[in-house]
Parts: C-alpha cells; sequence; structure tokens
C-alpha cells in the first residue's frame, strides 16, 4: 500500500512541529525519516499513523483520503521508540492481541490465532520466549515481539518510531540488518524514523532527511550522501569542514583557496561558504600550488581504526580543520603532532550565504 | 550514576557506626516512646475500656439496636460513596492522564477541594443548598424529600470528603505510565472500551484498591461533615463515629469504647489491607521501572 502526505502542518501551541510537508511512499519501500531530534519527524510519523491529527493537509493511504480515519481503522502497523508491550500479557497474549480485539464477524478462530502467533514467533525468533512476560526480555527481545505484535494484523502499512534507538550499539546494528532482511522477506511498506544517519543509509530504499519541521532532501542513501541539496544536509550526513569567502564573477575565494563556482554561481557575487568531508582533504609536506593548498599545523592524530584522524589548525586564522587518511598514507607522511603541513581540498561544495548555525 | 548513589549512601553510614551507638540509640529509643505514647498506648486503652465490664459486656455493647443501627447506616453511606467516586475517579484520572483538554488544570485542582476544605464547612455547604432555609430547601420540602438530617444528607456528605482519594491515588499513577501502551492497542485495532478493560485496568488496579482502601476508611471514619447534616437521629441518621459521640457524652463509656473499638478494628484491618496492597503495587512499579532500563 502507498502512502502519500500533503501538504501536512502541525503546530503544539506556538510550536510548529511539522510545516506543509509532502512526501509519497510507493508500494512495498522503505523510507528513513531522518533528522535531529525536534525535526518533527516521528511527528509526522504519528500523523501517518493516526495517532495524531494534523492541523491541515491530508494523508492517502493506497489512493484514499484517510485523515479523517481513526488510528484503529487505518491498518497500520506502528513500532514504539520503548516497545509499549502490555506488561501484564505475556510475549504469545502481547502478539495475538490485535487479532483477539478484531471485531466478533472479522476476527479469526481461536486455532487459526494460535497458529498465526506460533509463525510470528518464528519469524521474529522467539519461540523459546512464548510465555515470558516483558519485564523477563532484553531490550532486542522486547522490539522483536513489538515488531511481531505489529506484523500479527497484517498491516498495510508499517511504520517504526525509532525502533533501535533506546538499544547498544552492537544489538542495533544486528537488528537492523534482520529489519533489512525480513523487509526483503514482506515487503510491507514501511517508514522507519530515526536520527542516525548510518541506520538510516544502511535500511532504507530512500531516505527523507527534516529539519525544523519541513523535509530538505528526499533521495536513495547514495543520492543524498553524494548530492546534498541543502547545507543542513550536507552537515548532517556526516563530518564536515566549514571554509568562509565570498564568490566573485564566477571565482569563488575561501581564505587563500581559489575555486571555480559551479554554473549556477555566476550571479552569486557575495558572501559563501565551502563544506569539504574530512575523508576528502589530503595532506602533503610541501606546498605545489598555494592557491589549492592551506598551511597548517598538526594538533592530535588518532590513529585507531582502519583510517587515520588529523585534527590541524589553520596557520591563517587559527580554526580547526578534520582530516580523515589512509594508515598507509599516514605513514608515509610520518606526521607528529606539531608539524606544520599543507592540506588540499579534493572536492569542495559551494553554498552561497552564510551558513547555518 | 548508581556507583556514586550508593557512595552517598554508605560514607555516612559507615561513619555513623565509628562515631557513636549511643546516638543511633537515643534516636531509635526516643522514636519508639513517642510511637508508644502517642499511638500505641490509645489504641490499646481502646480496647481496655471496651472489654472493662468483660466479654459479655461487651458482646451485649456492640449488638444494642441502636449501634446496629448507626453500624448499618456508617456501612450504608460508605458503600454509595465510595463506588460512585470509584466512577468518578477513574472516569477522572483517565481524562486527565490520557487525553489533553482545556479546564485540564482547573479539574486538577478541583479534585483537591475537599481536602483543603474543613469538613464542618463541607457539611455546612450541603445544609446551606438542601437545608429548610437554603436554595432548595422550600422546594425540597413542598415536594416532601428529605435531605438534610436525613440519610441522604449523610451519603452526600460522604461522597464530597472522600471525593479526592480514589483520582488523587490514580493520578500520578497512570501519569508515570504514560500512554504508549493504550496508544499500542489503538493502532492494533481497539475500541475505547477494550483499550480500557483489557489495558488500563489491568495496568491500575493495585493503584485503584489502594484508592479504593483510603476512601473506605475516610467515608467509615468521618465525623465532622457528617455531624453538620446528620441532626444526631438516634437509630436513623446517626453514623457509627456520631454514636460513640452521643454515648461518651451520656457517660456512657464502656458502650462508647465497645463501638469505637469497632472502628478502630475497621482501621486495623484498612492499614493491614493497605499495606499488602501498597506492597503489590511497589512490585508493579518495581518491574515497570526495571522494564524502562533494559
Amino acid at each position: 500500500m502507498s502512502i502519500q502526505v500533503r501538504n501536512i502542518s502541525k503546530r503544539y501551541g506556538s510550536f510548529e512541529a511539522v510545516k506543509n510537508v509532502s512526501l509519497e511512499v510507493k508500494e512495498g519501500e522503505l523510507v528513513a525519516l531522518l533528522g535531529p531530534s525536534g525535526s518533527g519527524k516521528t511527528t509526522l510519523l504519528r500523523i501517518i499513523a493516526g495517532l495524531e491529527q494534523p492541523d491541515s493537509g491530508t494523508i492517502l493511504l493506497n489512493d484514499q483520503d484517510a485523515t479523517a480515519h481513526s488510528a484503529a481503522k487505518r491498518r497500520v502497523g506502528f513500532v514504539f521508540q520503548h516497545y509499549a508491550l502490555f506488561r501484564h500479557m505475556n510475549v504469545s497474549e502481547n502478539i495475538a492481541f490485535g487479532l483477539n480485539v478484531q471485531p466478533r464477524g472479522a476476527r479469526l478462530a481461536k486455532s487459526e490465532i494460535k497458529d498465526r502467533v506460533l509463525q510470528l514467533l518464528q519469524l521474529v525468533q522467539l519461540e523459546s520466549l512464548a510465555k515470558r512476560y516483558p519485564t523477563q526480555l532484553s531490550g532486542g527481545q522486547r522490539q522483536r515481539v513489538a515488531l511481531a505484535r505489529a506484523l500479527a494484523v497484517q498491516p498495510s502499512v508499517l511504520l517504526l518510531d525509532e525502533p533501535f534507538g533506546a538499544l547498544d550499539a552492537k544489538v542495533r546494528k544486528d537488528l537492523r540488518r534482520w529489519l533489512r532482511r525480513l523487509h526483503d522477506e514482506i515487503h510491507v511498506t514501511s517508514v522507519l524514523v530515526t536520527h542516525d544517519q548510518e541506520e538510516a543509509l544502511e535500511v532504507a530504499d530512500r531516505v527523507a532527511i527534516m529539519n525544523a519541521g519541513q523535509v530538505e532532501q528526499v533521495g536513495s542513501p547514495e543520492e543524498v550522501y553524494d548530492r546534498p541539496a541543502t547545507p543542513f544536509v550536507f552537515d548532517f550526513l556526516g563530518n564536515v569542514n566549514l571554509f568562509h569567502g565570498r564568490v566573485e564573477s564566477g571565482r569563488a575565494n575561501l581564505g587563500p583557496l581559489e575555486v571555480t563556482a559551479p554554473d549556477n554561481a555566476a550571479q552569486w557575487n557575495g558572501p559563501a561558504f565551502g563544506y569539504v568531508r574530512p575523508h576528502d582533504l589530503e595532506i602533503t609536506r610541501q606546498s605545489q600550488d598555494s592557491q589549492a593548498t592551506i598551511e597548517a599545523r598538526v594538533t592530535q592524530i588518532s590513529a585507531a581504526g582502519p583510517r587515520t584522524k588529523v585534527e590541524l589548525k589553520r596557520s591563517d586564522n587559527g580554526s580547526l580543520i578534520e582530516a580523515e587518511i589512509t594508515k598507509a598514507r599516514y605513514q608515509e607522511l610520518a606526521l607528529c603532532a606539531g608539524d606544520l603541513v599543507f592540506v588540499k581540498p579534493l572536492s569542495i561544495r559551494l553554498f552561497a550565504g552564510s551558513p547555518p548555525a | 550514576m548508581s556507583t556514586s548513589v550508593t557512595y552517598a549512601r554508605t560514607i555516612p553510614a559507615v561513619r555513623s557506626r565509628s562515631a557513636s551507638g549511643v546516638v543511633r540509640l537515643a534516636l531509635i529509643g526516643a522514636a519508639v516512646l513517642y510511637i508508644g505514647f502517642f499511638l500505641l498506648l490509645p489504641l490499646a486503652a481502646v480496647f481496655v475500656q471496651a472489654f472493662e465490664k468483660g466479654v459479655k459486656a461487651y458482646l451485649a455493647a456492640v449488638s444494642e439496636k441502636e449501634t446496629l443501627s448507626a453500624i448499618r447506616l456508617t456501612l450504608l453511606a460508605c458503600a454509595i460513596a465510595v463506588p460512585l467516586n470509584l466512577l468518578f475517579g477513574l472516569a477522572a484520572s483517565w481524562a486527565i492522564t490520557k487525553f489533553n483538554f482545556r479546564g485540564k488544570n482547573l479539574l486538577i485542582t478541583l479534585v483537591d477541594l475537599p481536602l483543603a476544605v474543613s469538613p464542618v464547612v463541607s457539611g455546612l455547604i450541603y445544609v446551606l443548598v438542601f437545608g429548610l432555609h437554603g436554595w432548595f430547601g422550600k422546594w425540597l420540602d413542598d415536594h416532601d424529600v428529605r435531605i438534610i438530617f436525613a440519610v441522604p444528607g449523610i451519603v452526600l456528605a460522604t461522597v464530597f470528603v472522600t471525593f479526592p482519594f480514589i483520582a488523587r491515588e490514580l493520578i500520578p499513577f497512570m501519569q508515570s505510565q504514560g500512554k504508549e501502551e493504550e496508544e499500542a492497542a489503538a493502532v492494533l485495532g481497539a475500541n475505547g472500551w477494550k483499550i480500557f478493560f483489557k489495558i488500563t485496568l489491568p495496568n491500575i488496579k493495585w493503584s485503584l484498591l489502594y484508592g479504593v482502601i483510603l476512601a473506605s476508611s475516610r467515608a467509615v471514619g468521618e465525623f465532622g461533615a457528617v455531624s453538620v447534616v446528620s441532626g444526631h437521629i438516634r437509630g436513623q441518621t446517626n453514623t457509627l463515629p456520631l454514636h460513640v459521640e452521643i454515648l461518651y457524652n451520656e457517660y456512657n463509656f464502656m458502650a462508647a469504647f465497645a463501638a469505637a473499638s469497632l472502628l478502630t478494628l475497621l482501621a486495623v484491618i484498612t492499614l493491614i489491607a493497605k499495606k499488602i496492597v501498597e506492597w503489590k503495587t511497589e512490585k508493579q512499579i518495581a518491574t515497570s521501572e526495571a522494564e524502562e532500563y533494559v
């Protein structure tokens, strides 16, 4: 079932949580709503589920207007961040709940419910814990129960609100791979809310990046990472180094750097700034071209892990630069803290105006 | 975080052991004496006085016609007031904790009103409204309905003074539980009734029972408000606490204390029941907290 979000707005008092957001999720797709806390992603998810009413705009489920439908009527599965398992019911009873509360006519027979619960227990690999209560389970197990419970009613849409947010890093990674495999198996249209860019980029078919109640960019993980549409997206999807400067007649001057401005920047003529990812910086001992390098002093080196992180202080204005180089390059350069080196951006992304605070 | 807490707790304990056990003993002794003198002694005195003339006289005093009638009226008032406040308390707590609406804070404040007002004043309010010279007094008299100096007045006063107990017990507990479970049930297709009976009620049952116990003990023991509206008609509008006072004023000490011993006994039973429910609720809170931190 497809989801269409059309011009949805929602405010709480004077706070605008969601501002005129439109988004489309195709049948069978897994879309991640990614953004910092307070960006409106959870509110939007709750509006899709029918747990909140939008102030304006419409929600279409399978091209049908569902804005006025209650949560119960929308047939969506919802997985809460803190699981929201029924604490006085055991695992089986939790999973069976959605089937047991169906109106008499639509309800499955007892034996069918039992079979369905068993199937779901197998799906989430918790057959041995069927009689346990939520308090007797680990966080990861609880989240799988919550997922099985949501899937029991065969929802046409699965909505997940920070499903792995409360779990530790290792469990989180396992569980999100498992979720991706599960999605490939059952192909239920899914929306996943997360503030973890790694999670979104790894799991989702498409990512919608939200900021301050608005969608900044929607695209495949590769698209949004490689071609961020806005400074916010660029900044949010990884570490960045910021270079202040100006654009004049097609040339950008960012401190000592001189860069050709992009084609559409001919008419900017004014303040501009450039973003460079740490791994797009090259460190050299000698300066080959003074207009393409920045002189800086190494302040800190962290060599643990496959790549070496080097923190440098610019000689001209004292601001810090973070670079990431390969271990081989690091050994070749034989860098030490205090060394004077030259930094060369391999790829720089220019934006007009001033950087966001 | 947990380590810093344990440090904060263990360091003073270690010190006090080395400082002096005398101070500790003195403090414990003072507390025991205080409780013994102000709580246990009077409690014992009630029973000593009640059984002063032997078990037979006690039983005779307790089974006296007017005493039995007072017991009946007390239980009747309690049996009407508590279920009414149970319904109201549940509805108010459900509304306050699960929904947002205008006037929510006003409702919370109003729930507390009977606790802030002196019981005598709450009795007087009903006299002013339903009494012969009150707002509806004339109309009620014309239709031959008696509220003040009759059983309905006593029930009304009891409802008023026990009004906050159940709601006040439930609101903080339900707030701490949040509404995620209810939302999960709603998304799974449960309607309002099913959400209430299958999710909310099982979660709050101990807390609710605790509120009922508190409200019942107050309903049985209420003196001030009931005294104002009762009219003290023996055998008709006397509740047990009022009956104790009348007997006492008539220098019938033995009978007064016999009746008082019934109230005291009820209080002791309430305390035990309360303790059991408290223990159950704590266990429930502990498990729900454990749930949060896994």
